[in-house]
Formats: structure tokens, C-alpha cells, sequence
């Protein structure tokens, strides 16, 4: 049920971006929501897309260095103080958040906020306790 | 022309040759009788002692090399009883383990000797006061040149290497004269030097002695115009004795090798044969008078020519080129010696990299700069920023811990360091040390 984001290694020099997305055209995989982070050495790509499976291997296949990691969506009014609300009910339930990245969902208008944190079990269980909306993996891929 | 010990520096060559044969005789009968490593290697091709006749045996002889150094660690080739040994010295080795070489109290006196010639082959004086900025420690350089300069008579500031700001401080107050120092450290010396308030005519600065890693005559002439100095290359390696094996003098033309201690041939390093004065190749020493730790025709993988016509300096030891370049594929960064599988062998341990690693070196503001790029393996990455840095920084401390030196590790991207057919190229060096001009 968790959101699997698809991480790829991305060393700081022009192109490599624009690589890694050509792959995917190509194989007609659509990217959802993307975030970078970066250091002066390396980046880390860090992508949602309709078909995570089909994304791993055809990036592997294309030598990227590329890894699956799990993420939890949480859906957010899109108004000022959404997002507030919600950290605040994932600190108090315990759950640290690695890091977070979001989108606004054309079809609800509601904002999406992935999130990496240590403990996905934890997290969804503070943000059901509370009736904030958790998204099941295929209807964000589907988005 | 002010020499140490003229009646050797200027010994007829005949005169010479002799005193080197039978130098050369004493030293085998030396080995065969207290190194089993050598006794072997005699035994081996039937060689008795006896059978040194001439200089010319010497290419009979077995070759020493840095892999017998290893795998004698530590102390399997020294010639004496440990008792005897009253130092020991260290350089980096081609693995984890480094070389180590020791020093009876004659040997240490051998070298004092060698290195005050050295020193007045270089122009330094009882007058003068001298700062050694060579590190000192289990590095040779530091107490190598300080025991020459004492003997020699110059007032020694033994400040080792660093601090750069009381370097130059140093040299304003105490009104240094001789600076010794690896020629990458006098040109960053220079510069803050001239970046400071300090009033060039408090600097009383005249000679450089300069060594333990290659430098071309363009970096000479920049450090000479930057500190008001003459350049004086010197040449030594750890295993022979340290510094004190070579020495320009003020003529220019090129290291008077002192042979009367150490007997230099050239050889084609592939054949392993003797070549003649004047062809390039690699420079084979035998030490002919050290008791601790003598070695016999041992391959320093340095290339350069001897020549043997004497110079108008008087000194009729056999004269050396400047280094040109390797027979391996060593590197010396700020003066230390690194060999890229020492890196191979850190990154290895650390078991978490794939072994594909790329050494860009780089001379950035006159100091040495190593970059070890590391292909980053799926079995290694993870989507987090600090792990990926902390994995940086682990194998960043064990590889600075190994050779000594600062160095950075940059994660690159999988298969993007070139794969060679055959050998692997490990090396991208942006310093052009060994071109002349």
C-alpha cells in the first residue's frame, strides 16, 4: 500500500538530468511529482511515476544507479496552514520525517505531500487517528 | 666553490672506482653473511662473494626491489641486530604496510655526512640560518636534512612543515637565510608571503634547498622570483638513506650523485640490462656503506641519465638529470609517496565500493590536491543526502589514514571511469611535474 518512489543517483555535471527523464519517455512511463536534492558533488533524483516497476528496470537497464524506497502520501487541503496541521500530528504521533516533497492533484484540487519517514506504520496510524486522508499507492501513481 | 669533504667530492674518478669496488666487495660479503633474503638470492644463481671482481660484476648482481622491502616488514633486511639499530625511519608502501628502513650510529653519521655535503654543494654556509619546513617524524626529510645542517654547522630552526603564518613570521624575525622545504610548499610560502605586510628587505632569504618531490625549472624560476632565492634540487629516497644522495650546486648541471656512498646505474627497466651513461632509463642504487640497511642494486623506479663528465665545480662525482618521471605508477603529493593500490586496498576494506576509483590530482594555489572519484554501486546507494555524504566521509578518514595526507572523495555516477582493455587507468594528474622548461 505504500507509495513507492523511485531514487536515482545523479553525479553534478549537465545532461544527466535530461538522461534519466529521456529513459523514461521513451518507455512512456509518465513522471507524477519529482524533487531534487542536492550537494556540490551529487544530486538525488527522487520520482513518482505511473509505473514504478517498469521505471526501476528500465533505468538499471539504462546503467543508472537507482534504488526503491517507500514513501507515504498524505492528502492536504490546499490552504494556508494544511500542511502545519498535519506536522504537527506526526510529531506528536512520533513520526521523524526524513524529507518531504509535494504537488497539487489536478483532479481533487487537494495538495499532495509525499513524505520519507522512519517509521510508515507509525505515521499512518497518527494521521488515520486523526481522518487525514492517506492515498493508496495506485491512485497516486494514477494522479 | 665551498666543498664539505674535497678529498672525496673531488677524488680522481680512477681513484674513486677503486675505492667503490672494494666498497662494493665488503658490502656483498656484508649481505651474504647477515640478510638471508640475500643469501638466497646469491645461492640462487651460484654467486659467491669471492666473485665480485670488478665494478663490471655488478650487473651479475640480484636487484632489490620495493616488493623485497614488503615483504621483508619490518625489519627482515637490515644487516645488523636490532640492538645496534639506533633509528628507525618510515615511508608509505605500495599496500597498508610501509617501508621501513633503520640506521646504526655509523649510518646516521654516514648520512649527516652526506647531507652537509649536500649543503655546501647547495651554497649553505656555518653563517647561514636555515629553516627546515620538511616534516619531521617517521619522514625522512625533517631530521635527514637537520643532522647535515648541524654538522655542517648552520643555525637550525627546526620548524617542520605548516603553519605557514609562523613560517613566514619566523623568517622575518629570526632573518632566515636557507629555506628547505618540498618545492610546492616555498611557492605557497611565497605567497603568503607576499599577501602579508611584511617588508621585503626584512626578508634575508638567498638560498632554497629543495626535494622530496619532482619540480620543473619553471616552478624553480617562479619560486626564485617570488622569495629572492636561488633553487637547489636535491635528491634522496628513504630506502638509499633519505635526503643526501644527490645535490645540485649553482652551476645547473644537473645532481652530483655523492657515488662514493652510493653507486648509481641506469638500466632499461623492462630488460632489466645495464645501460650505458647517457641513455634515459631507471636508476638502480646499491648503498655501499650503510651497515643497518644496505641494499644491493636496488630499483628506485626513478627515471632519469647520468653523465659522467665532471663539472666546472670541481666535483668529479657522476652527475644525474632531475627525475623525468616513473617506472611505476607512483605519485608524490606534497611530498609524500602514494601508490594508487594503497587506495584500491582502503577502498576494498571498506567493502562497500565497487573497485572502479579514478585519482585526479591537481596543484591548486601551489598546493597538491587528490580527488579519489568512486563509482557509486546500487548495493551502496541509498535516496538519503547524509548517508551518501557519511559514506564519503568514512572512506575519506580511512584513505587519509593510510597515506597521511588530506584527500576528497567524490560519489560518481556507475560506469562513467573509463574501463580500459588491459591496464586500468587509475591516474589523471593535472600538475605536469616532470615537464620541462
Amino acid at each position: 500500500m505504500w507509495v513507492k518512489q523511485i531514487s536515482v543517483f545523479l553525479e553534478n555535471k549537465s545532461g544527466r538530468l535530461a538522461a534519466v527523464t529521456r529513459i523514461l519517455g521513451n518507455e512512456g512511463i509518465n513522471i507524477r511529482a519529482l524533487s531534487i536534492a542536492d550537494t556540490s558533488d551529487f544530486g538525488i533524483l527522487r520520482l513518482i511515476v505511473d509505473d514504478p516497476a517498469k521505471a526501476y528496470s528500465k533505468l538499471k537497464e539504462g546503467g543508472i544507479t537507482v534504488s526503491e524506497t517507500e514513501v507515504i502520501a498524505v492528502e492536504i487541503p490546499d490552504t494556508p496552514g494544511g500542511l502545519a496541521s498535519v506536522l504537527d500530528i506526526l510529531d506528536a504521533g512520533g513520526a521523524n520525517i526524513e524529507y518531504l516533497y509535494a504537488f497539487v492533484s489536478k483532479s481533487s484540487g487537494n495538495a499532495l505531500v509525499l513524505m520519507k519517514v522512519e517509521d510508515l506504520d507509525k505515521a499512518a496510524a497518527a494521521l488515520k487517528a486523526n481522518n487525514i486522508p492517506v492515498p493508496g499507492a495506485e491512485q497516486v501513481y494514477n494522479i | 666553490m665551498g666543498y664539505w669533504n674535497q678529498e672525496y667530492e673531488c677524488m680522481p674518478v680512477e681513484q674513486r672506482q677503486e675505492l667503490q669496488l672494494e666498497r662494493l666487495q665488503s658490502l656483498v660479503k656484508r649481505l651474504y653473511e647477515n640478510v638471508p633474503h640475500y643469501q638466497r638470492a646469491f645461492r640462487a644463481i651460484s654467486l659467491r662473494p669471492g666473485d665480485v671482481q670488478s665494478l663490471d660484476d655488478l650487473k651479475r648482481l640480484p636487484f632489490t626491489t620495493k616488493d623485497d622491502l614488503r615483504q621483508a616488514y619490518p625489519f627482515g633486511l637490515f644487516a645488523t641486530p636490532l640492538k645496534s639499530i639506533v633509528r628507525v625511519h618510515a615511508s608509505s608502501g605500495t599496500t597498508g604496510k610501509p617501508t621501513v628502513v633503520g640506521y646504526t650510529k655509523d649510518d646516521v653519521e654516514t648520512w649527516s655526512e652526506v647531507m652537509a655535503r649536500t649543503l655546501a654543494c647547495a651554497g649553505v654556509t656555518s653563517d647561514d640560518i636555515m629553516q627546515i619546513a620538511y616534516g619531521y617524524g617517521l619522514f625522512t626529510g625533517g631530521l635527514g636534512v637537520h643532522y647535515g645542517a648541524e654538522k655542517l654547522g648552520a643555525t637550525v630552526v627546526p620548524v617542520s612543515v605548516g603553519n605557514t603564518k609562523r613560517q613566514v613570521m619566523l623568517m622575518e624575525d629570526f632573518g632566515t637565510t636557507v629555506l628547505a622545504c618540498t618545492p610546492s610548499y616555498a611557492l605557497h610560502l611565497a605567497e603568503v608571503l607576499q599577501e602579508s605586510n611584511i617588508d621585503p628587505s626584512r626578508i634575508r632569504l638567498r638560498i632554497g634547498v629543495f626535494g622530496a618531490e619532482p619540480w620543473s625549472y619553471a616552478l624553480g624560476r617562479e619560486i626564485e622570483q617570488k622569495l629572492g632565492v636561488i633553487s637547489i634540487d636535491i635528491f634522496g629516497l628513504s630506502e638509499i638513506i633519505g635526503p643526501g644522495v644527490a645535490s645540485e650546486c649553482p652551476y645547473n648541471m644537473g645532481l652530483h650523485l655523492f657515488d662514493d656512498h652510493f653507486l648509481p646505474e641506469i638500466i632499461d627497466p623492462d630488460t632489466g640490462e645495464q645501460l650505458p651513461y647517457g641513455q634515459k632509463g631507471e636508476l638502480v642504487i646499491t648503498t655501499l656503506t650503510k651497515q643497518g640497511f644496505p641494499l644491493l642494486r636496488y630499483r628506485t623506479r626513478d627515471v632519469t641519465v647520468l653523465h659522467p663528465e665532471p663539472c666546472p665545480c670541481g666535483r668529479t662525482h657522476v652527475r644525474m638529470s632531475r627525475i623525468m618521471g616513473r617506472t611505476d605508477d607512483m605519485l608524490i603529493i606534497r611530498g609524500v609517496n602514494v601508490f594508487p593500490s594503497q587506495i584500491e586496498t582502503a577502498l576494498l576494506e571498506l567493502g562497500q565500493v565497487e573497485p572502479h576509483y579514478l585519482l585526479v590530482v591537481d596543484r591548486k594555489g601551489n598546493l597538491d590536491t587528490i580527488e579519489i572519484w568512486v563509482e557509486v554501486s546500487e548495493k551502496v546507494f541509498k535516496d538519503e543526502v547524509r548517508h551518501l555524504e557519511k559514506l564519503e566521509k568514512t572512506m575519506q578518514r580511512e584513505i587519509e589514514g593510510i597515506l597521511g595526507i588530506g584527500v576528497k572523495v567524490k560519489l560518481v555516477e556507475p560506469k562513467t571511469i573509463e574501463r580500459s582493455q588491459g591496464k586500468a587507468k587509475r591516474i589523471v594528474d593535472r600538475r605536469e611535474v616532470y615537464k620541462e622548461g
